[in-house]
């Protein structure tokens, strides 16, 4: 049987092990990593390994309501008797679902935008593009993401919809900031000279160039579409009871904050540590691919 | 050009920044499910009553033409009545501002010193103890949402360690200065109560820390960077070969140019402290313009919804150009370019 690693040729080995050898140097990035992949696993086989699988929704053991930690209970349980440590796996899961599908839109639109704006820098497309960026840049995220959701019926879905609508902005800024720069470059000069299709200059020649920056944006932007997204539920406009996304488990513990404190403490643990874990990878791939400021 | 040139075009750009915005947020609360009229009368009005609050909030024109009408109330500072509280919006806007303004405000002035000395000090000895401590701490302090901070700072201050209010203003049996300006520490100096004073300052601070708590890491962290990578050049190699006091190379040479990146993100934090009031005034139940805010959004109050949003947006574009402003003074090259063009 080959192994994975000769379907590499030798430099692309070389180079993989270099860049190991570099991001592993930072002890940070490593914590991170482990983090990351600990939380990625719990998201994805929650229904396998959470030890109740029942916590998930509408489930009611009243004989088991309100238990503080225990062998059998690590985090304890919630007021209807669902286990907390599933239902944080299970919260792992939206969160995760959360940001991947926010930056699934963004990304894609947000750079394609920014990238048409650089490539005609100085005409009235760039204008209409980024001053409309500009606009959904003038208010705090978080605001704005209230305000829309509000506006809208509150759920999972609605909410995802309005930190996207406010996030693409950063994508098109950064294409746009990418793409003027490199859009003076000889050789997009010689395509351009050659009579080559602006798309294929746009995605051919330019966008290759903007790549790592953007993903490492994207790394370091889980973390944070995390945070505004558990905030949301937090304060009841994102996903609804009872579906367990952490935001909206540390509201309903707080409810009973002094005497049931694992009910809050445990899912706001779990959210700071997703964060911090995707906050650190971020920092170590960024530093990996050699970006500056983001 | 001049920066009051400088500012007079920020400002003038702004203007059309906030009309877009405005635009935005009105359009979204006109196209939303549910009509106003209905959720401003509830499910058990008459249709004849709706019909005619309809007629009274031009909700049957156009929106182009609703949009005009709107923006046209909101210059004389009309911004339409709210829902729930049942009086105006710029009025509740008016009561409620001034409280989180001053809370806002506190949490900067807590959070700047803090962030600049943790910063400095990190900065100045890298990759001792203190530093590490440091590192992570900025790691943790911008992960952890605010939120959770507000809801551990009430875990261990409301139960388990009471030296510190955890609700409202003042604590109950101190007698409420009169209202002047709205913001209640300086309306309490004011009046000469002493007692007052204190008492505000002590519920002040949790809801101010936990709201700075990301500020003072994101900062801190920036200036270490700042003053990390400035210590290598040239100028500062040479001040110190001199034999320039190391206080005095800190304070003149290094401080400020490290302090740039930092006070460029300051207007961001600032603004972001603004949303994060949202939360926090909820929880720490603040009567300032965040929980208004907050509370709009939960009732779907459409005037003070948009109204929120704007005032935020409006607070926003301003520290911005400050933060510009400061900018220009802490960095020469800035001002000597202006000179030259």
């Amino acid at each position: 049987m080959k192994s994975i690693g000769s379907l590499l040729s030798e430099d692309q080995r070389e180079s993989l092990k270099r860049n190991w050898h570099k991001f592993s140097t930072n002890p940070l990035s490593i914590v991170g990593l482990i983090t990351v992949l600990t939380i990625t696993f719990m998201a994805i086989f929650s229904p396998w390994i959470a030890p109740y699988p029942q916590s998930w929704g509408r489930w009611i053991d009243f004989s088991q309501a309100s238990l503080p930690p225990s062998w059998k209970h690590p985090c304890g349980t919630d007021i209807y008797g669902r286990d907390i440590l599933s239902r944080i796996m299970f919260g792992f899961r939206y969160d995760l679902l959360m940001a991947v599908c926010i930056l699934a839109m963004v990304v894609p639109s947000g750079t394609f935008l920014g990238l048409v704006a650089g490539y005609y820098h100085g005409t009235w497309i760039d204008t209409v593009i980024m001053r409309i960026t500009d606009i959904f840049l003038a208010i705090p995220s978080l605001v704005l993401a209230l305000a829309i959701c509000a506006l809208l019926e509150p759920s999972l879905f609605n909410s995802m919809m309005a930190v996207s609508l406010l996030w693409w902005p950063w994508y098109s800024r950064l294409a746009y900031s990418l793409t003027s720069s490199i859009r003076n470059e000889y050789f997009v000069q010689a395509a351009e000279l050659i009579g080559a299709n602006p798309l294929y200059i746009m995605f051919r020649e330019i966008l290759p160039n903007c790549l790592s920056p953007i993903f490492t944006k994207m790394t370091l932007d889980v973390g944070w579409v995390i945070l505004i997204g558990s905030t949301l539920s937090f304060v009841g406009l994102g996903a609804q009871e009872p579906m367990p996304a952490l935001g909206n488990m540390v509201a309903v513990g707080s409810k009973y904050m002094p005497d049931y404190w694992w009910m809050t403490i445990f899912p706001a643990l779990a959210i700071a540590f997703t964060i911090l874990g995707f906050n650190l990878l971020g920092d170590g791939i960024r530093d990996l691919l050699a970006v500056e400021e983001i | 050009m001049k920066i009051t040139a400088y500012i007079a075009k920020r400002l003038f750009y702004s203007i059309f920044v906030l009309l877009g915005l405005s635009m935005f947020i009105f359009t979204l609360s006109r196209v939303v499910p549910g009509d106003p009229a209905r959720l401003a009368l509830g499910p058990l009005a008459p249709q004849w009553a709706v019909d005619q609050l309809r007629e009274k909030l031009h909700l049957n024109d156009p929106l182009p033409v609703q949009y005009v009408i709107w923006l046209m109330n909101a210059l004389r500072g009309d911004l339409g009545e709210s829902i729930v509280s049942k009086r105006p919006v710029s009025q509740d806007v008016l009561t409620f501002f001034p409280a989180s303004f001053e809370l806002v405000m506190f949490s900067t002035i807590i959070s700047v010193p803090l962030a600049i000395l943790i910063g400095a000090l990190a900065g100045r000895r890298a990759n001792s103890i203190f530093d590490n401590i440091v590192r992570v701490f900025s790691y943790v302090g911008i992960a952890v949402p605010t939120f959770v901070w507000a809801v551990l700072a009430l875990f261990l201050f409301g139960y388990l360690w009471k030296v510190l209010p955890i609700m409202g203003q003042l604590s109950v049996g101190i007698r409420r200065p009169p209202v002047r300006t709205g913001m209640m520490s300086i309306d309490a100096l004011l009046a000469g109560r002493w007692d007052a004073f204190v008492d505000h300052l002590k519920h002040m601070i949790l809801p101010a820390l936990c709201m700075s708590v990301g500020r003072i890491a994101q900062e801190a962290r920036l200036l270490r960077a700042g003053i990390i990578e400035n210590l290598k050049k040239d100028y500062i190699v040479a001040a110190i070969s001199y034999g320039i006091p190391e206080r005095r190379v800190m304070m003149t040479y290094l401080l400020k140019p490290s302090l740039i990146p930092m006070v460029s993100i300051m207007a961001l934090d600032l603004a972001s402290s603004m949303g994060g009031s949202f939360i926090i005034e909820t929880i720490f139940n603040w009567p300032g313009f965040g929980r208004y805010g907050m509370w709009a959004m939960l009732n779907k109050d459409l005037n003070a919804v948009v109204a929120s949003v704007m005032i935020v947006g409006i607070f926003f574009a301003l520290f911005n150009i400050l933060v510009d402003v400061i900018i220009a003074y802490l960095d020469p090259r800035i001002r000597v370019m202006e000179r030259a063009s």
